[in-house]
């Protein structure tokens, strides 16, 4: 970390801040509740929680700006000289934003606009504002393309977002952010939708960038490892409320409030939920399978596991690995083109419609987004009901009592049975996917990112459940995951892809301990650990092996 | 890309030979007998047998129909059968009316009704938004001959300030021509501005709603930027296609628009002609109005595939 001198100037200066819901129908709940935090010149404090802990609206609130509906109806926003900014009119505030104070957002991809060059959205701000003319703005954007590490400085500006990678695209959008030379920048969760390899270029970009033009930044996300590396502070925030607040290595190792505890516990150790499997025949036997979508290359080729009852076979990989495209050939969304997936000892057809009833039943899946998979206008009877209704034909009365028995399997509340899913919290809406799943009785059970969508500690939660479900019954699971650290704690056999070959695979301790295959090797060392050395080290590393 | 254009060209052209073919099937399943309606009470059996040959009505019907494709593509469409005049010279000045009022109409509503369409998206819930939607509701529930009469009736009987006859000629000067068909041109111009103001705020309005108009808002963006520069841009697809729409009604539905203000125009000549089983023309009419919208569709369909990014500049 930087040391930021005690005297340094304080460009951001939030006193009791209180951020609320406001509509016509009055007041809504509070989502900032009294937040204060003074950030000096060259600083950067990290500010983490949970979904709901009302980070991104700190950010947000930062630069003046609310979301539809959110009204800052308390405290002051000093920016610099410039004032308070709640005071400002419109057009004082819009002055500012681009220039003194900018925002780098999670997905890339959604925040360019679709329809303009990158070179001419990194450039709008400054031009816009008059502080550049067109020239001098494009050739600093191509100065700080360089100092990020783009490829092709020169030429990248004339693409369109859709053009260039996740990875790349956030750099620009950090570009984006830096033409403006502003006293402080706002990154909102910037590496979450990455994959660890690319989330270690641009953490280190960030870094770099921020440290060599000594901007001041506020770093949210909920990932305690990656605002290890970059802040010098951290406030703790839980439901719009500060929890903690101090220097990152006390923050980090010796918490004070149990809630970071908590969080830092959980993020540290984890529990281990590693299956003991008992069967010895195969459950399913995935064998040299290749796959593709109609006049593409292949997205899987030649790719084997096996999985028995009760085991836990993680499928690793970043995204395009075609870890989910398996998924979609083993249950049948996706014909294989060659090889074999043998269920029970028994050749399962290629084909979705081509398979048995009872086949179709053994095998369920649950997916990444339970908001996207559940209807939202269905209640839970008729959610987890349809399955026990479709494969078992039972009578109305008999499926609500087997919904009824699932919730509390779940330790969902009962009276849940007749809500709608669109009224249920994220964790409790993957407790229902998983419960649709478990109605149909399957024998395995394919959980695709399950938990990559959920908060740290509801995810714990989920994996707890899965576990003794799997215990109780006697399930396989074929694991899809990116993050490294759940595999390690739950799964007892894994499978690692990359662009569709799998590079590695066996015993999870094996595949995971020296000689690594080095891909998985690079994949290991991209995970942050909550050292705040260890990006330094990582980067050493790769640097090392670059050299050799 | 091109291959994209190509098949969307194609597929107009397929279509338009499918339209073809429903006019000719529909004007020959017509009940009555063509010689026997034109010679009406001269049709002795002799005359009658006559007139079918000349007509070549003894031909199969298949091809008689590729003979009368084959004329139409080289912008022969025989005789009109009232008064054996040329069907061509008899269309041409009438679709030169129609073309005019058209463009007369689409000059004045399609900037009318974008530029109220943003106004209202950037007003979003204010009066003006209110008094706009409510006003464009109004004129798109009332059907459009009430307009063109309550419009007569006031506009040019009390206020006297335009003529309700637009019966203009071909030495009709264009300031003249511009004076006589105001009326017809506002009855549809309100006819057509509310469903295509309607569209561009509605688009333009989930654009705005995305994270790239936020992050546009916080790089501080004006308002007028954010929405001319990164919303419109983006909104244009479905905005275009209502265009397209609403162009080719003001081509193919002005019949009663026509009708009322007594507009030379082909949607007239087309209901005067079908009333003397005047077929060739009717076919001819029939024609041309698919042949615009199908056109005006593709035209729509392919300025849509220009405006994406993805399709225009590949990976």
């Amino acid at each position: 970390m930087t040391v930021v001198a005690a005297d340094a100037p304080i460009v951001l200066d939030v006193q009791a801040m209180r951020v609320a819901v406001r509509t016509d129908h009055g007041d809504g709940p509070v989502l900032v509740d009294d937040v204060s935090l003074q950030l000096r010149r060259g600083e950067v404090i990290g500010l983490i929680g949970e979904s709901g802990a009302g980070k991104s609206t700190i950010g947000l609130a930062s630069m003046g700006y609310t979301r539809r509906n959110c009204f800052i109806v308390g405290g002051k926003v000093l920016l610099g000289g410039a004032g308070d900014l709640r005071a400002m009119t419109p057009d004082q505030r819009r002055a500012l934003r681009g220039l003194k104070i900018s925002y780098i957002a999670q997905s890339a991809a959604a925040s360019f606009n679709p329809a303009m060059t990158l070179m001419d959205q990194v450039c709008e701000a400054p031009v816009r504002h008059g502080v550049m003319d067109t020239a001098t703005a494009r050739a600093a954007a191509v100065q700080l393309f360089r100092e990020l590490d783009l490829p092709h400085p020169e030429t990248i500006g004339g693409r369109y977002p859709h053009q260039v990678s996740g990875g790349q695209l956030q750099r620009v959008m950090a570009a984006m952010a830096m033409i403006g030379r502003p006293e402080v920048i706002v990154f909102d969760e910037p590496t979450t939708a990455l994959d660890v390899t690319t989330q270690v270029e641009c953490l280190a970009s960030f870094r770099r960038l921020v440290r060599e033009h000594g901007s001041a930044a506020l770093y949210i996300t909920h990932d305690l490892a990656v605002v290890a590396q970059i802040a010098d502070r951290i406030m703790v925030l839980r439901r719009g409320k500060m929890v903690e607040f101090g220097d990152a290595r006390q923050i980090l190792q010796e918490p004070r409030e149990d809630y970071t505890r908590r969080l830092v516990s959980e993020r540290i150790a984890g529990h281990t939920f590693v299956a003991k499997p008992e069967g010895t025949a195969p459950l399913l036997a995935v064998k040299g399978v290749t796959a593709h979508y109609a006049g593409r290359p292949n997205v899987i080729d030649d790719v084997s596991l096996e999985i028995q009852a009760g085991d836990t076979v993680a499928v690793v990989g970043e995204s395009g690995s075609g870890k989910s495209t398996l998924a979609r050939v083993v249950t049948g969304l996706l014909p294989r083109a060659a090889g074999d997936v043998r269920f029970n000892g028994a050749s399962l057809a290629p084909r979705l419609k081509d398979r048995s009833l009872d086949q179709l039943r053994r095998i369920q899946m649950i997916y990444q987004m339970p908001d996207v998979a559940l209807n939202p206008q269905q209640t839970l009877l008729d959610v987890i009901g349809r399955p026990v209704a479709f494969y078992f034909k039972r009578s109305r009365a008999e499926v609500r009592v087997r919904v009824l028995e699932l919730l509390r399997q779940m330790d969902l509340p009962e009276h849940f049975i007749d809500r709608k899913t669109s009224e249920l919290s994220g964790g409790q809406k993957q407790r229902v996917s998983i419960a649709r799943a478990l109605a149909a009785e399957p024998d395995l059970i394919i959980c695709d990112e399950v938990t990559s969508a959920l908060d740290q500690l509801v995810g714990e939660e989920i994996l707890r459940l899965l576990k003794r479900l799997q215990d109780e019954l006697g399930i396989g699971y074929m694991f899809i995951t990116h993050d490294l650290g759940t595999v390690k704690r739950i799964a007892n056999k894994v499978v690692v892809m990359l662009r569709g070959k799998m590079v590695a695979g066996g015993d999870t301790a094996s595949v995971f301990a020296p000689p690594y295959h080095p891909y998985t090797e690079l994949l290991l060392s991209s995970v942050p650990e909550m050292r705040p050395d260890w990006l330094d080290e990582a980067l050493a590393r790769r640097a090392a092996r670059i050299v050799a | 890309m091109g291959r994209l254009i190509l098949n969307r060209s194609i597929l107009g052209i397929l279509t338009l030979i499918a339209a073809s073919a429903l006019i000719f099937i529909g004007t020959e399943i017509l009940p009555g007998d063509l010689a026997s309606a034109i010679l009406q009470n001269q049709a002795t059996p002799e005359n009658l047998a006559k007139l079918r040959l000349d007509l070549g009505l003894d031909k199969p019907a298949l091809l008689r129909y590729a003979e009368w494709l084959f004329g139409a593509v080289r912008g022969d469409f025989g005789r009109s059968l009232a008064n054996g005049r040329d069907v061509m010279e008899l269309i041409a000045p009438r679709f030169g009316n129609t073309m005019f009022l058209a463009a007369y109409a689409a000059i004045v509503a399609v900037p009318l009704a974008v530029g109220l369409g943003l106004a209202a998206a950037i007003r979003q819930g204010g009066v003006f938004d209110r008094t706009v939607n409510l006003l464009t509701l109004m004129t798109i529930s009332v059907p459009e001959y009430f307009l063109a009469y309550l419009l007569i009736k006031y506009v040019a009987v009390e206020l006297g300030w335009f003529p309700s006859l637009a019966n203009v000629s071909s030495d009709t000067s264009f300031l003249d021509r511009l004076y006589y068909a105001f009326l017809p041109m506002l009855t549809l111009v309100l006819v057509i501005v509310a469903h295509m103001m309607r569209m561009t705020r509605a688009s333009v309005l989930a654009v705005m709603a995305s994270p790239y108009i936020e992050m546009a808002i916080l790089k501080g963006l004006t308002k007028a930027r954010i929405v001319m520069r990164h919303a419109l841009p983006n909104a244009l697809a479905p905005i275009i296609s209502v265009v397209a729409l609403n162009l080719a009604y003001l081509i193919v539905g002005v019949v009663v628009v026509e009708s009322v203000f007594v507009y030379p125009g082909l949607g007239q000549l087309m209901v005067d002609e079908v009333s003397k089983h005047d077929v060739p023309v009717v076919q001819a009419c029939g024609l041309i109005f698919a042949a615009t919208f199908i056109l005006l569709n593709m035209v729509a369909d392919i300025l849509s595939i220009l405006s994406n990014p993805r399709l225009r500049q590949p990976r």
